[in-house]
């Protein structure tokens, strides 16, 4: 929905990927939701997150250490996460970040990794 | 009456034996399979139930009035309750009188289950048994019935409009199967009983058939075929059955003594969910009545075909039609036998496997993780308050977005002159829906777990909540022995009826919207509206109470997207500005956001329009 506003649109990412990381899990994530890549680190789902406080959830963090490789500080924060859609509610990108918790969930923390 | 043929016995009733052999093996091991499948102190309530006379005169009563009568589509639509009922009851009619003229006048034959249908055929009125003209006359008044269901039936394939549906379901190859040969049963029956109207008993129709087809009738060499033809289809309808959407007729009737024993679903297919997706009809009122329907592509996601695909076990498509939904009560609310599409979903959900799991241990419950706001006010001894419990105000993630409304909420507190504790000004533990919803019931466990110490710990006598949502799970799920809990407009009604608001009357028209989680979750539809009422001039949208639309933002949907939640949004303002209100006011801080995105004039919170009608000096 954020596409095509005034005749602007956004450039797919041309970032480089330096990390030494396997990226396998992410990429499956990133397949299921296309979302995951949409994020612009804008921070606002950190700040209304009611887990914050308990265990510095941020979906913002979450995405990004997942994107590096730091699963368990990753799982950590998410494990206070309850669901509640306050960070869907204000994500300006319109990503469905409570699907996208439940999505690592499932595709993430199979025994090895976890 | 006399038996023209010594055996009882002809080769064309062998279709329908064959059938209704099939179709009865069938229901008594699925039914015998569902009584299995429920949890073990399910089951005992269920036999319990059995033997309770008054369980037992509700049962007997709602088989009558949902199975045969239909009573709930007759509030709906007058020709729709009629067409259904017509078939139903009349049929069952047929079934009855036709059993009951065997044991009068053959009761040696009762036991050949095929005597009582073909009746007619084996037997030929004699003088002493004219008498029987009253069962005659009977049996062709019921066939006029079921036969002017059937062409009403033919009719809204056409035109479902007049039957007051916009969509219908489209039926499966069994659905078609079964429906052809329904309806093609009557007819022949009535052609069949043509043929011996003047040998075995007619009345004005038979009879009047007879005559005015004499060339045709009375030719015996057409007799058998129409017989057989008549068998054939009767068989061919017992044996799609279990198949088709025609099951519902069988699963209905073990449904109602199940719900009527307080049995709620426990598990994604078996049991409980399981009888119920085999009652639905494909009546096809859910199609209307889901607001995802605003969006012509979710049609296939509403409650009727989420019933088919579990029949299918089609578990891709199960999955999405689980994940979709608004989780919005609409079509439990609408559904004529009791189908609980929003819990059937959350069990699916429920039945998901994560290799993550939330784990809340890390998170302390007592004052110092809570510094709630203490905010004690004097109590104003002039107020006559029927309560002096002190109140504990829980406004929820939800509300936290829209702060407004905790300001309002806190104010109107204040100028009553309330006792009262915030408990999540600066954030606290989810109440846990959310996470119910998501079907994930041991994380959401934890956290009602989490709460309720809170609130235990804090002595209050009264628990306030601003969101429905939070409201819902406090009520169903919460144990709270002592604690009263109070969705705001409640408290706001009390805080007026006991004169402990002043509040100012002005002339703007007010909508109100119907929030899913009160409305249809909690049955709360009177206190907002007095409340309202006297803030304003009260309007309703052109849907309202338990028809009311979501606003399109419910948590309940996992996988709607945010663009795809806005043709629902503006479908239920469209419903809200139908009379031309001046604000839109809802009682549910989600509504409220979501609404405000989309809406041509103000959404407030039921909170909001009262603080601001109401003065500071009374106290
Ligand atoms: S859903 Fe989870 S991540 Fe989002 S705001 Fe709520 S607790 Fe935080
Ligand atoms: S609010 Fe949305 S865009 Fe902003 S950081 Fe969070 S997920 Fe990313
Ligand atoms: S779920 Fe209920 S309303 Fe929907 S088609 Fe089935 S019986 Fe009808
Ligand atoms: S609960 Fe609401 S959104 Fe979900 S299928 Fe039923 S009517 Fe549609
Ligand atoms: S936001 Fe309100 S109306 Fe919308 S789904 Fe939730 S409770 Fe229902």
């Amino acid at each position: 929905m954020m596409e095509n506003i005034f005749g602007f649109s956004i450039s797919p990412s041309s970032a480089i990927n330096m990390d030494k990381v396997d990226r396998a899990l992410f990429e499956e994530l990133c397949r299921v939701e296309p979302d995951a890549v949409r994020c612009m680190a804008c921070g606002s789902c950190s700040a209304t997150c009611p887990a914050a406080a308990f265990s510095g959830m941020s979906i913002r963090k979450v995405l990004l250490c997942l994107q590096r490789g730091k699963e368990k500080e990753a799982f950590r924060m998410m494990s206070n996460c309850m669901l509640c859609g306050k960070c869907t509610m204000v994500c300006p990108r319109g990503i469905n970040t409570r699907r996208l918790v439940l999505s690592i969930s499932r595709i993430y923390g199979k025994e090895d990794t976890k | 009456m006399r038996e023209i043929y010594l055996s009882g016995y002809n080769n064309f009733v062998l279709p329908f034996v064959i059938g209704m052999l099939f179709c009865l093996t069938w229901c008594i091991i699925g039914a015998a399979r569902i009584i299995l499948q429920l949890p073990g102190k399910d089951r005992k309530r269920f036999f319990l139930s059995l033997v309770n006379p008054k369980t037992m005169s509700k049962n007997i009563r709602d088989w009558f009035c949902d199975c045969l009568f239909h009573v709930k589509l007759w509030k709906r639509n007058k020709l729709l309750g009629y067409m259904h009922s017509s078939i139903a009851f009349g049929w069952f009619m047929l079934i009855v009188i036709g059993h009951i003229e065997v044991f009068l006048y053959t009761p040696e034959r009762v036991h050949q289950i095929w005597y009582p249908i073909f009746f007619r055929y084996f037997v030929a009125v004699t003088d002493t048994t004219m008498k029987g003209s009253f069962f005659f006359f009977l049996m062709d008044f019921f066939l006029l019935i079921v036969l002017s269901g059937i062409v009403l039936a033919i009719i809204k394939r056409a035109h479902s409009r007049l039957f007051g549906m916009r969509r219908t379901t489209q039926p499966s190859l069994p659905d078609l199967i079964g429906l052809y040969s329904l309806w093609s049963i009557f007819p022949l029956r009535l052609l069949a009983e043509g043929f011996t109207a003047d040998i075995s008993g007619g009345s004005f129709l038979t009879k009047s058939l007879n005559m005015v087809l004499h060339s045709f009738l009375s030719d015996y060499m057409n007799m058998l075929p129409t017989w057989w033809a008549y068998s054939i289809a009767l068989g061919i309808f017992m044996c799609v059955l279990p198949f088709s959407r025609y099951m519902h007729i069988p699963a209905e009737i073990l449904l109602i003594p199940l719900r009527n024993a307080g049995i709620s679903i426990s598990s994604a297919r078996r049991g409980m969910a399981s009888i119920q997706v085999y009652s639905c009809p494909s009546c096809g009122v859910c199609i209307d009545a889901c607001p995802m329907g605003a969006v012509k592509a979710n049609t296939k996601d509403s409650t009727v075909y989420l019933n088919r695909q579990l029949k299918r076990n089609n578990k891709a498509r199960i999955d999405e039609i689980s994940e979709k939904c608004l989780l919005c009560g609409k079509c439990t609310a609408v559904c004529p036998v009791g189908v609980e599409g929003d819990k059937i979903r959350i069990a699916q959900r429920a039945a998901k496997k994560y290799n993550l799991t939330p784990d809340y241990s890390n998170i302390g419950t007592d004052a110092v993780n809570f510094q709630y706001n203490k905010k004690v006010i004097q109590k104003n001894n002039n107020v006559s308050s029927s309560d002096n419990k002190k109140v504990l105000y829980f406004a929820g993630c939800m509300t936290a977005l829209t702060p407004v409304i905790m300001k309002s909420m806190v104010s109107l507190l204040e100028k009553a002159g309330a006792e009262y504790d915030v408990m999540d000004r600066d954030g606290g533990i989810c109440c846990g829906r959310p996470m119910m919803m998501a079907g994930r019931i041991g994380p959401a466990r934890q956290m009602i777990e989490k709460n309720t110490r809170i609130i235990k710990e804090s002595g209050a006598g009264i628990l306030l909540l601003s969101c429905p949502i939070c409201y819902r799970i406090f009520k169903e799920n919460y144990k709270l022995e002592g604690i009263e809990i109070l969705h705001h407009t409640q408290y706001i009604e009390r805080m007026i009826n006991e004169g402990r608001l002043d509040i100012d009357r002005s002339d703007s028209r007010l909508v109100y919207h119907d929030p899913c989680e009160l409305g249809r979750g909690c049955g709360v539809y009177q206190s907002p509206r007095n409340v309202v009422s006297r803030a304003g001039v009260l309007v309703e949208a052109s849907k309202n109470g338990k028809e009311s639309i979501c606003c399109g933002g419910s948590i309940g949907s996992i996988s709607l997207g945010f663009d795809k939640r806005r043709p629902l949004t503006e479908n239920a303002l469209a419903s809200l500005t139908a009379d031309s209100p001046d604000i839109i006011v809802t009682a549910c801080p989600l509504c409220r956001s979501t609404f405000s995105r989309y809406a041509d004039r103000p959404v407030n919170d039921i909170a909001e329009i009262v603080d601001k009608a109401t003065s500071a000096d009374k106290r």
